[in-house]
């Protein structure tokens, strides 16, 4: 299982996790899950920052006499410990006793619990229903939801070997869902068609 | 079209019994499949239904959807919005229930009293559910065709059939006679009824010819033990070879001022003219009275004639140039020593059938004079028999059917009243007469016989005025209606009324092929059997 962080941050509807290494943060729309025993949360990144350490400190512009981007972290190699990836993850679901619930949790993740990225057998088994959705196109965030919900899809239908069948199964349930708001599933159908 | 035992279309969402339902399709049902006129069944919690489509429209869920369409050239976004942002949806107007307890099946499907409840599921009719509605072929069932897109046979109950007057109704060149062939060789085969039929143009005795020019075979070639042709153009038959077993001639003795009334219309009498004519009969006598009018010449007796009866001059002259129309048919002779209605009546008491052909006199004149004149006394006869077997305690007359051509000469409103016809088609059935209409202007037809007609099989119709008047007084009219503006022009007919459980369309059988002239005859015939192979045989060399 492949770690990918750990939470710094927590509630209900979302956690935040950072990375090990620099610039490791797990890709936009992708699934993540995190153990708060005996409970899974499952959840979808949905944005990620790099930041100076100290929120008052701002990185300064450091390549004026470097001749690539890779030798300025080479002559200052404090830069690896003084910056630092977080990113966001908006909890759709988890999983008490083998079973999965696409809704939320009755509890937030656990600060310093660890954060994997699931395996293609776990996103092909949480996406067998589409109850996530529901979640997600109804959230207001910083990222506008049909960039999440977009790029959710891409990032599932990738484990599936027919993943046209899988997006369009999905495009019917937004359909639904976005019975009334045709501009937005036609944002959501335009980012996801292949 | 798979032929599996369920295909879901989709689910039912509003509806009402009068209007019918509203089913709403799933996606993975196109529109584009969908036929009006093709019949699904309904899951109810409690009983099935059984219905048909009626309507098929389009739907979206978004109204922005309309004012500003989707690409749709993306096959991805189109696949999406299918049976999501829009929809089919189908109107199926429900007709017969098919309940699961045992009473129910014993009593096989009733007419709808109620509507399935919301979100049942529709599927396609299977070939079972259709065969149960419809039953199969046996002694008293003919099978006329098949439901659109399937291969179950949709039968008639031609014990049931023959008990009232039926027509079958169609514009020109959509296949009545072909219908009529096989309504015809139906009763034939399963014996239900002899029949009379006035065959105008010669079709149905001996062959005829389809719209491609090629020969097809009619009754008596098939059954030619029970079949006679009698002939009223001797010529023209024997051009034609066929073997004619009696030739009518009708005396003038014969024609009575009955008659005269009837041909009002097409001789271009006037009123006063028909009045004449009882008068003529009166003074002359009911058998002569044609031969001693056409006879006048002496122009002062015919003045003083005119004067003592009273009769205008004009009128005298509009009745004799009628009369004289008559005296040029010439099948018509003074006194004729055999008598035709004795003839036929012989004939149909032995169980065999009479197609009386009119060869040349296809002019509608010669028709219904002779088909008026024969009936009425055929009709007489029957009446005659049927009180007596009423008053002996013996068996009634067998049941008779008399085809008619061209039926709204005979029974337009006004002319309906008098007419022989007219009279069968309200009262006969108490004494076994029956008729077939056959016609290509319905609307012509007097409403009261129209809706004493039993059975109505119409072909396409596309007159507006044809429609209405077919269809008056059934049930989801205007969804028929909409059925039977759609039907193809040939093969295809809608067939509803007392012999089937409810409204069908149907393809019509095959008919004019060596395999099918097999199928019509039973097995006693075996000579045309083995014809029959034999032609088949040759096709294959």
């Amino acid at each position: 299982m492949q770690r990918a962080g750990e939470v710094i941050e927590a509630s209900t509807t979302d956690f935040m996790a950072q990375c090990y290494e620099l610039y490791q943060s797990p890709p936009f729309g992708s699934l993540v899950k995190t153990r708060d025993l005996p409970v899974e949360l499952y959840g979808v990144v949905y944005n990620a920052t790099t930041t100076g350490l100290e929120p008052g400190r701002r990185p300064i512009a450091r390549g004026k006499d470097e001749a690539s981007e890779e030798d300025i972290y080479r002559s200052s190699p404090q830069l690896l410990k003084l910056l630092r990836t977080e990113f966001s993850v908006l909890v759709v679901g988890y999983r008490e006793n083998e079973k999965l619930y696409h809704y939320l949790p009755p509890n937030p993740a656990r600060i310093h619990g660890f954060v994997y990225l699931c395996s293609p057998e776990e996103v092909r088994e949480f996406s067998q229903s589409f109850d996530f959705l529901n979640i997600l196109i109804n959230t207001h965030l910083t990222v506008s939801t049909e960039e999440i919900v977009a790029a959710c899809l891409r990032q599932m239908s990738q484990v599936y070997e027919d993943g046209h069948a899988f997006l369009v199964a999905a495009g019917k349930e937004l359909a639904i869902l976005l019975s009334g708001e045709f501009n937005r599933l036609k944002a959501i159908l335009g980012r996801i068609k292949t | 079209m798979t032929q599996g035992n369920t295909e879901r279309l989709g689910i039912v969402v509003s509806g009402s019994l009068n209007k019918g339902v509203e089913v709403k399709l799933d996606s993975s049902a196109s529109v584009e499949d969908m036929a009006v006129g093709r019949y699904v069944t309904i899951e109810g919690q409690k009983r099935r239904f059984f219905g048909m489509i009626t309507d098929v429209s389009l739907e979206v869920t978004d109204q922005k959807l309309v004012l500003i369409p989707p690409d749709v050239s993306d096959p991805f976004v189109a696949e999406v919005l299918a049976g999501t942002s829009t929809y089919g949806t189908l109107h199926v107007l429900p007709m017969l229930t098919i309940g699961g307890d045992v009473t129910s099946l014993i009593e096989g499907p009733q007419p709808v009293k109620t509507v399935p409840s919301h979100f049942s599921a529709v599927n396609l009719a299977s070939q079972p559910d259709v065969e149960l509605v419809f039953g199969s072929e046996d002694e008293r069932k003919f099978y006329i065709g098949t439901p659109l897109d399937m291969e179950t046979k949709v039968c008639l109950n031609l014990e049931e059939l023959v008990k009232r007057s039926n027509g079958i109704f169609g514009k020109s060149g959509t296949g009545k006679t072909f219908l009529t062939r096989l309504l015809l060789i139906g009763m034939l085969q399963k014996g239900t009824a002899v029949n009379l039929v006035f065959d105008m143009h010669s079709e149905y005795g001996w062959e005829g010819r389809n719209e491609e020019g090629r020969k097809v075979k009619a009754l008596k070639q098939l059954f030619p033990s029970k079949v006679a042709v009698f002939t009223l153009d001797e010529e023209s038959s024997r051009r034609r070879r066929v073997s004619t077993d009696f030739v009518v001639r009708i005396g003038y003795d014969e024609i009575e001022p009955e008659d005269i009334g009837l041909l009002r219309q097409t001789l271009n009498l006037t009123e006063a003219s028909v009045q004449a004519v009882y008068q003529l009969a009166r003074e002359f006598g009911d058998k002569k009275w044609i031969e001693a009018t056409l006879g006048l010449e002496d122009e002062d007796e015919t003045r003083q004639l005119l004067t003592r009866l009273s009769i205008h001059d004009s009128t005298y002259r509009n009745l004799r140039r009628g009369l004289e129309t008559i005296r040029r048919l010439p099948f018509l002779e003074s006194h004729v020593p055999d008598n035709p209605v004795k003839r036929i009546l012989e004939y149909l008491d032995r169980g065999i059938n009479v197609v009386l052909e009119f060869g040349r006199y296809t002019d509608i004149t010669a028709y219904i004079l002779v088909a008026n004149l024969l009936t009425r006394r055929i009709h007489a006869q029957y009446r005659e028999r049927m009180e007596k077997a009423i008053g002996e305690d013996i068996a009634p007359p067998r049941q008779l059917v008399i085809t008619i051509e061209e039926a709204h000469k005979f029974l337009n409103p006004e002319v309906a009243s008098q007419t022989i016809f007219g009279t069968i088609a309200r009262e006969m059935r108490k004494y076994y007469v029956t008729l077939l209409v056959i016609d290509q202007r319905p609307s012509g037809i007097d409403s009261e016989v129209m809706s004493q007609i039993g059975t109505k099989i119409t072909c396409l119709l596309d007159n507006d005025h044809d429609i209405d008047s077919v269809l008056a007084g059934v049930s989801g009219k205007s969804e028929l209606k909409s059925v039977l503006a759609r039907l193809e022009s040939r093969q295809q007919a809608l067939i509803f009324g007392h012999a089937v459980p409810m409204p069908v369309v149907v393809r019509t059988r095959e008919y004019g092929s060596a395999e099918s002239y097999k199928d019509f005859i039973s097995g006693e015939e075996t000579e045309i059997r083995k014809q029959a192979e034999k032609d088949i045989e040759e096709l294959w060399e």
